[in-house]
């Protein structure tokens, strides 16, 4: 059995933790395995259907009253306990802020190795076979795990969704407890970006903006940009966050987020090496540059060397005319 | 408050990675090493706390011998003292064999600590798991990926990233924390603080005398493979009237790359 945590916010199932569970099904398919769902929290069993429609054959609803608000020892503690009993063959996470900050506790309880951030998962003679980015894409590393059960979190975008099919399965409702003092930490409250931007990393579409903006004012043109698609954020680069134009939540690079929509504009950004490994996963790359020579030209798919100013005021027209199409 | 800061040598964020791949390893010569960048932000604001509340910085790195000048580069910055758990292997890329030698160098060596500082990642294996295991390891509380941190007498409060918002997270002491770009702007080394560094004396902590059992610092990670992406193929540069370039973008976006 291949486990997915499913991980929910605001009542509801992630889109990454979707992708997660599609992906595991999948890879279960060509072991001849089968693949559970396993939801933490409060009251959670209500939101097994949503698992049962990409194929998760069972759910897991591990609660606790105690476990209403996310902490990384409860979470992990009820983890732990689901996987010596239910004794997975592999247990999948997210990648997400709160997959990272999870998973390696629940890999340190059972002793077992996790990979990270995987952007592929294979069978190979029968075991799962992990690739994940190191240096921040600069290089790939491939790898099986030695221990038990294989613990991986997957990056979010990367793994496509499955096309829902409508199955029911068993829902497998436990009570976690746990001994006193065992969960110091607590998540006191979860303060929203009053925008509500959809996240880089979760975003389908990534308008980034860098030196060649001037100043903070024209990430306004990034952001009417973005206006026009459904998912879009807006990143930038190093060099514009360090300048203070817009804050480090939107760095795409090596130290900042690594991104893989399926467009990524890049706008007056030259391309300088710690960016490129940051964005170059994207599907399909476009640059926006006056400088006919940026090195960001050499990895885009399609280019416009011109003014930006007065390119991406046009491109938004016609990208909403086309868009409304 | 007596802190600890967890410090690794990794290439700069400028470096050209190549890779060996007979050994599967990346390719050291020419490359400049610096501390992991999250490691500053980590390194600083222990030392900011430090300057606030009194009490002492001691920065720890597990690695080879090279990792004795990143130290210094922290003891440069302030911190009072600075150790090398030596650890001769290659790169692992397996985060709970180096949480393991961790999370037991604290107890046998570093006991008694108030706050255990990370960066939120290393950049390079890009892992984001040693803290969290060293939290679970020593049975701590832990808040990763922090931009904003204030800690009290006994207990922490701690703002955390996460997508579209801010968690806040309440911690007694001790605990775990990881620094995320943003937490604060690490200061320069003075010259005087280099000079200063020059003479410390940083002390190595010997794997062996750790006690773990063979078993736990095997990696749990069998490489397979080791590559580099492939290049991306330069694709259609427009040149023009900004109008009729923008018109002929989307229309390659649509009709070719089929994305919008």
């Amino acid at each position: 059995m291949i486990a997915v945590y499913l991980e929910t916010r605001d009542g509801k199932i992630k889109k990454s933790s979707l992708e997660a569970l599609s992906e595991a099904k999948r890879r279960a398919v060509e072991m001849g395995d089968e693949t559970a769902a396993v939801l933490v929290g409060g009251g959670v069993a209500g939101l097994a259907p949503g698992a049962f429609g990409l194929g998760a054959a069972k759910v897991y609803a591990l609660e606790n009253p105690a476990l209403a608000d996310y902490s990384s020892q409860g979470y992990a503690l009820a983890l732990a306990e689901f996987a010596g009993e239910a004794r997975p063959a592999a247990l999948f996470f997210a990648a997400t802020a709160m997959g990272r900050d999870l998973a390696p506790r629940v890999a340190a309880r059972l002793g077992a190795g996790l990979a990270s951030d995987c952007t592929k998962v294979a069978v190979k003679n029968g075991t799962l076979e992990f690739t994940r980015p190191i240096y921040a894409g600069k290089a790939f590393l491939t790898f099986t795990l030695i221990s038990s059960p294989k613990l991986a979190t997957l990056r979010p975008n990367v793994f496509p969704l499955a096309e829902a099919v409508s199955e029911s399965g068993e829902v497998i409702a436990k009570s976690v407890s746990f001994p006193d003092g065992a969960v110091k930490g607590r998540v006191a409250e979860v303060l929203r970006e009053e925008s509500a931007e959809v996240d880089v990393t979760e975003a389908d579409v990534v308008i980034a903006g860098g030196r060649g903006l001037k100043g903070p004012e024209n990430f306004a043109l990034l952001r009417d940009l973005a206006a026009v698609f459904p998912r879009a954020a807006v990143g930038a680069s190093r060099s514009a966050v360090d300048s203070g134009w817009i804050g480090h939540q939107h760095q795409v690079g090596q130290t900042g987020k690594t991104v893989s929509p399926n467009l990524y504009i890049g706008v007056g950004i030259s391309g300088a090496i710690q960016h490129l490994a940051g964005m170059s996963s994207s599907k399909v790359i476009v640059a926006v540059n006056k400088d006919a020579e940026a090195p960001i030209f050499k990895v885009a798919d399609y280019g416009i060397v011109g003014d930006l100013l007065e390119v991406v005021p046009r491109l938004k027209d016609e990208l909403k005319k086309a868009l409304a199409d | 408050m007596n802190i600890l800061v967890f410090v690794k040598r990794v290439p700069d964020t400028e470096s050209r990675i190549r890779i060996q791949h007979e050994t599967k390893t990346i390719a050291e010569d020419g490359l400049n090493f610096v501390v992991s960048p999250y490691d500053e932000y980590a390194v600083e604001e222990a030392l900011r706390l430090k300057e606030a509340k009194g009490g002492t910085v001691r920065v720890i790195s597990v690695g080879r011998d090279e990792a004795a000048a990143v130290l210094r580069k922290c003891l440069a910055m302030g911190a009072d003292e600075a150790f090398l758990v030596k650890d001769d292997s290659p790169e692992t890329y397996d985060g709970l064999r180096t949480a393991r030698i961790i999370a037991r160098a604290v107890e046998r060596k570093f006991a008694g600590a108030d706050l255990l500082l990370f960066g939120k990642q290393s950049v390079g294996a890009d892992n984001s798991q040693v803290p969290a295991m060293v939290a679970e390891f020593l049975g701590l509380p832990q808040a990763t990926v922090v931009t904003k941190l204030e800690v009290e007498a006994a207990a922490a409060t701690a703002y955390r990233e996460i997508e579209g918002g801010t968690e806040k997270v309440i911690l007694p002491l001790p605990a775990v924390v990881t620094a995320q770009k943003g937490l604060n702007e690490p200061r320069y080394e003075t010259l005087k603080g280099i000079m200063a560094a020059k003479k410390k004396e940083i002390p190595v902590v010997k794997l062996d005398e750790l006690g773990l059992g063979p078993d736990e610092i095997a990696s749990q990670i069998a490489i397979t493979g080791l590559d580099v992406p492939a290049q991306r193929q330069a694709g259609k540069i427009l040149q023009g009237d900004p109008a009729e370039t923008a018109r002929e973008l989307v229309r390659l976006l649509r009709d070719e790359a089929k994305v919008i």
